[in-house]
């Protein structure tokens, strides 16, 4: 059981990464000038729309909590809204967390909430998929002894190691280097977009190496 | 002995304070620098035996016109070598054929634009400690040529690198500065000086003009020394020399005297481009005086010779016929003056060593004994004889002869003096730098080996005495260290402040060093006696370091780490300011947690490691449960006390996280400060408008008088020993922000009240309900006190201090109470959240020993920072922004630790009236 879910999970990693990848490469088919540097914001938005795409349908596809009882279409799409307005919300959040960080309050306000929306993708999305608009479950999953499945495992360490990469993507902003990618919020996005990667490829390898130590409740 | 860790902590930061100050003083070599100040002081007379010379007026001026033409980054090799004579034909062959001189002028470290124009003009050797002198006026003060020939009458034009006009704000008639924050920018700033280069020389109504050309510079730091840019910019300026040159000449044939043109560079440029360091392609500067003067025969070759750079301002003076600048090293190029009569030749060197024997004795306690002050008056006396002699008029031959002499014995005085007194502003001083070093270290190891027992419940250390093992090797360290000291001190050249001690004070410090050492080996040894007993004893203390460990410790790695990067000493006040955020958001975590989960994270209240040592934890687990220090963060004792907070207050534990952080982000935009960012708007300035800041303090002082009020009363219904003391600190605590109210710029009271804000709402709503260990919340203060040090405005350079507080309710400036208080209105931060900690700690009825606890985690946390960035500014001392960016963090550092020192005093003193009562 444990054996197939890690791989289950590792295959799902390496497909999200591989659409990663992708964002950055299949765009300049497409679009004249495009670069991650100069055009920063159409890659992030790029970026984070196949990440969530990616989530959405591997989440469809391998339905990890087959619990869901009632599945009534109103409370398919109540359930959606809600997502939405979570999503949403969870943007409007970090923008303000990056306000009180220290980011300018009204220039480069678009670019503020555009870190916040990758930010969002890469932590928020995957929760909402996952867990689904309940707070609760939210709050135990990120305390310690919280998990509860392999899944829940590999979603506290994608999510910690994007918040983790975002938070050092800021170190090198005072740096006088002097060089593009310092400008804001250019670290920070491929800080959090490194993080998020690295914990997709750390969380199976973690899981795998730990997995007699790991024993889940519900399990 | 047993010691409390508070005592303990006090006595190791007060012997860091010692060694960093011993540091500070190898780092700062003392400047050579003349005491007096400037007045009109009539120009030594030529030495004469009878009264019969009266020669007391100065020589006239050599010159009528001067143009000094400084190239930025001009290498000797540059000019005199393979790529002089192929770029700059006319410099090479006004070298090689024409009437000039040619020198390699020897710059000294540190080699960087500014303190190389300070010495070229004052022929002082500029250091660090020059900068500190004139707080926050760039404005050169010391005695100077452009100074002193502004005084004269001359008339001074200027074209070139801003910085001689912050330095010479009023002295020039003329002038247009050119910037070089522009690296990238080679051709503009060069046509920028240029382009009012026909206008002026053709006019007559100057004297001196100056021309400081940054191009070469900009090449260099762009592409290095051996890029295809650096031959054109060359050849534009030969083509530049030769126009100037030219000029001169041909305006010279009305004149009575000739003209002088110095083609100079300012220091030089490495093999990668740089400049800043000692390497022998950055002190190598070409100089080249170009005058019909310097006429010389044809088939006269001469190869350029080594001088000093200092030198120049002493031949210049001579040259204008203006009096030598106090506080200069340099000896006159005698070159200059070799076709003048003796008599005159004699009168300018005797000048100049009148000039350097005076500096001399203003610096050098026991200078009658320096070979140079002695040579001096030989070299006096005999020109005393020539002098009758020539005034006698008496044999032309043996006057001559005499006359030779002299000044073969003048120019070695003069070389003599000049060694003397440079080598006393040359170098860093290695030794008691090291010294420093050395002792901040020990006390670091020591405090960080008695972390364990000084952090255990009962907070106490051994410290052992007297053991003989340790007393022997106490002596054996104390004997091999003075056998070093006699050693370095023997075979040191240089002057170095260690040696120069009475044996007394070095022995002193041996002694020291070698205590601290024994101290440290004998704790080290019982740790390991220690770490095998412990595991003989499995250790269940599994300890899981909890989020809020894990983030204080990172965070001081670090921060510390950040200091070895010179843009983030710039920008320290964002490293404070992301860690305070970050750590606002790690405890709303945890709140949240608790408030809505009742989730008790740690349910392992392990007993802590240093009680196993001692073999005590049995008798200890009987006693009532305070707070456990070295397991920083807590789980409650009862995991459903912020359950309980019902209503109002547990809405406000909530939301109190939220509420700092929202102050903080206030603040921060209140004063920016840094390099970067510092355009930014300040909130600040929309303070300082009057009727609002006068509103604001009004406001403030309501606050102070219902709080402390509201304390008072507080106090009076506990019990009544325990009133007293805490009715006390409270005073104490007002008693500081009142005169932090008083120093503080009016428009950063906002920090204050937010300050006290921020306080009031973590107390209350976040450590009394979390009940963290008294190391937590002291790591936590520690941070806060560093954030609000920034958020007032300061930053890590020298000139964010403000001087004027030192001025408050003062008549006139006393320099003891002055320098308190700006001390205390600069650090008024970091003082302030230390005595609202003693406060906290104190009020908490379950303080025991989280005093003692919170002292040595205070000593501990302010010197870690000190000790590792000593050591790597000592591996920095070459960089490029050693003294721009790294000595004035120095110096904040030393003063830091200083005000650590005083807290940790405070503590102690706190912990001890505590423990009597």
């Amino acid at each position: 059981m444990k054996d197939t879910d890690i791989k289950k999970l590792l295959y799902t990693h390496l497909l999200c990464i591989f659409s990663i990848i992708l964002s950055v490469f299949i765009p300049s088919f497409f679009l004249e000038n495009f670069s991650i540097l100069e055009t920063h914001l159409t890659w992030l938005y790029i970026c984070s729309v196949s990440a969530t795409a990616v989530n959405l349908v591997l989440y469809l596809v391998m339905k990890p909590n087959v619990s869901s009882k009632r599945s009534s279409l109103s409370y398919k799409v109540t359930r959606f809204l809600k997502c939405c307005i979570y999503f949403l919300t969870s943007c409007f959040f970090f923008h303000v967390i990056f306000v009180l960080y220290g980011a300018p309050l009204i220039e480069l306000a678009l670019e503020t909430f555009s870190l916040a929306v990758i930010l969002s993708t890469f932590t928020t999305v995957p929760c909402l998929c996952l867990l689904g608009p309940n707070l609760k479950a939210w709050l135990r999953i990120f305390s310690r002894n919280g998990v509860t499945s392999v899944w829940e495992n590999s979603l506290q360490i994608t999510t910690i190691s994007s918040f983790v990469g975002i938070w050092l993507g800021a170190f090198p902003i005072p740096l006088d280097w002097g060089r593009p990618w310092q400008e804001w919020p250019i670290s920070c996005t491929l800080g959090a977009t490194f993080g998020y990667v690295a914990g997709l490829v750390i969380s199976p390898l973690w899981i795998y190496w730990n997995r007699k130590k790991l024993t889940y409740k519900n399990n | 002995m047993r010691l409390g860790s508070g005592t303990f902590a006090a006595g190791c930061v007060v012997i860091e304070v010692l060694g960093v100050a011993l540091f500070l003083r190898g780092f700062f070599p003392a400047p050579v620098f003349s005491g007096t100040e400037r007045q009109a002081e009539s120009p030594a007379p030529e030495p004469s035996a009878g009264a019969s010379s009266n020669w007391t007026e100065l020589p006239p001026p050599l010159f009528s016109k001067v143009v000094i033409m400084l190239i930025d980054a001009l290498r000797d090799d540059f000019v005199f070598g393979s790529k002089g004579v192929k770029f700059m034909p006319y410099t090479t062959y006004l070298v090689e054929k024409g009437s000039s001189l040619s020198f390699v002028a020897e710059a000294k470290p540190p080699t960087v634009t500014m303190p190389r124009i300070k010495a070229l003009l004052t022929g002082s050797l500029p250091g660090f400690i020059d900068v500190v002198r004139n707080l926050n006026s760039p404005t050169l003060l010391e005695d100077n040529v452009i100074t002193r020939a502004k005084a004269a009458g001359k008339r001074i034009i200027f074209y070139g690198d801003e910085t001689w006009v912050k330095l010479f704000p009023k002295h020039f008639v003329e002038y247009d500065g050119t910037t070089s924050f522009f690296v990238s920018d080679y051709t503009e700033v060069d046509n920028n000086v240029t382009r009012h280069l026909d206008t002026v020389l053709k006019r007559q109504d100057w004297d001196v003009l100056i021309l400081h050309y940054l191009g070469l510079d900009h090449i260099g730091h762009i592409s290095g020394p051996s890029s295809p840019l650096i031959g054109p910019k060359l050849s534009e300026m030969d083509s530049i020399l030769m126009k100037i040159h030219t000029s001169l000449l041909s305006e010279e044939r009305g004149a009575l005297l000739p003209s002088l043109l110095a083609l100079c560079g300012d220091h030089g440029m490495s093999e990668a481009g740089g400049h800043g360091a000692s390497s022998m392609e950055e002190v190598n500067t070409a100089l080249v005086l170009i005058s019909s003067a310097f006429e010389r025969k044809p088939g006269d070759v001469r190869h350029p010779t080594h001088v000093q750079q200092t030198d120049l301002a002493a031949t210049l003076s001579v040259g204008l016929g203006l009096p030598i600048p106090k506080s200069n090293t340099g000896s006159l190029m005698f070159r200059v003056v070799e076709g003048r009569p003796v008599r005159e030749q004699l009168r300018f060197l005797h000048l100049n060593a009148v000039q350097l024997s005076k500096l001399l004795q203003e610096n050098v306690p026991s200078y009658k004994k320096e070979p140079g002050f002695e040579q001096f008056k030989v070299s006096e006396r005999l020109h005393r004889n020539w002098v009758r002699l020539y005034l006698e008029g008496s044999n032309s031959e043996a006057l001559v002869n005499l006359g030779a002499k002299v000044r073969r014995q003048y120019l070695d005085a003069l070389s003599m003096l000049r060694l003397s007194l440079t080598r006393r502003a040359a170098q860093y001083d290695v030794y008691s730098m090291a010294a420093g070093t050395v002792l901040v270290l020990e006390a670091l190891a020591l405090l960080l080996l008695g972390v364990p027992q000084a952090l255990s419940s009962r907070a106490e250390l051994d410290v052992p005495l007297l053991s003989p093992v340790s007393s022997l090797l106490f002596g054996l360290l104390l004997l091999a260290l003075a056998a070093l000291h006699v050693v370095v001190c023997t075979a040191a050249d240089s002057s170095c402040y260690l040696c120069g001690l009475p044996w007394l004070a070095a022995g002193g410090v041996m002694a020291l060093t070698a205590a601290l050492l024994c101290a440290g080996m004998s704790a080290l040894t019982r740790i390991f006696a220690g770490g095998q007993c412990l595991t003989q004893t499995p250790p269940q203390s599994t300890s899981r370091w909890s989020e809020l460990d894990l983030l204080s410790f990172l965070g001081t790695v670090g921060h510390v780490l950040s200091l070895g990067a010179s843009s983030f000493i710039e920008e320290e006040h964002q490293t404070w300011y992301f860690l305070v955020n970050t750590l606002c958001l790690a405890l709303c975590h945890q709140i949240y947690r608790h408030c809505l989960l009742g989730d008790d994270c740690a349910p392992q209240r392990c007993p802590h490691t240093g009680e196993e040592f001692d073999g005590v934890a049995v008798a200890l687990q009987g006693k009532r449960a305070g707070p456990e220090g070295w397991e920083l963060s807590h789980a409650p004792k009862d995991p459903s006390s912020l359950e309980a907070l019902r209503g109002p207050k547990r809405w406000m534990v909530l939301a109190s996280p939220w509420l700092v952080l929202a102050c903080c982000r206030l603040l921060r935009s209140l004063n920016q400060t840094g390099v970067q960012w510092a355009h930014r708007p300040d909130l600040g300035h929309w303070l300082t408008r009057g009727i609002t800041e006068a509103r604001f303090v009004y406001v403030f002082v309501l606050g102070i008088l219902f709080t402390g009020t509201k304390d008072l009363l507080k106090s009076q219904i506990i019990a009544a020993d325990f009133t007293a003391r805490t009715v006390g600190l409270w005073e104490i605590h007002s008693g500081l922000v009142l005169l932090a109210a008083l120093l503080l710029r009016p428009h950063n009271l906002p920090v204050l009240v937010l300050s006290l804000a921020v306080q009031t709402v973590m107390t209350q709503f976040i450590w009394r309900p979390l009940r963290h260990g008294a190391a937590a919340v002291t790591v936590m203060h520690y941070w806060f006190g560093q954030a609000f040090f920034y958020f007032q405005g300061n930053s890590n350079s020298i000139a964010t201090v403000d001087v004027s507080a030192g001025f408050v309710g003062l008549d006139a400036y006393m320099e003891i109470p002055a320098m308190f208080l700006t001390a205390f209105a600069t650090y008024s931060g970091p003082v302030l959240w230390a005595s609202h900690l003693v406060n906290f700690l104190t009020s908490e009825a379950s303080s025991g020993s989280a005093l003692r606890r919170a002292c040595f985690c205070y000593a501990l946390v302010c010197s870690v920072p000190v000790s590792v960035y000593i050591v790597m500014v000592t591996s920095l001392r070459y960089h490029l922004f050693i003294w721009s960016v790294f000595s004035p963090k120095l110096l904040y550092e030393g003063m830091h630790l200083l005000v650590t020192a005083a807290v940790c005093i405070f503590f102690t003193a706190m912990d001890q009236t505590n423990t009597k009562s």
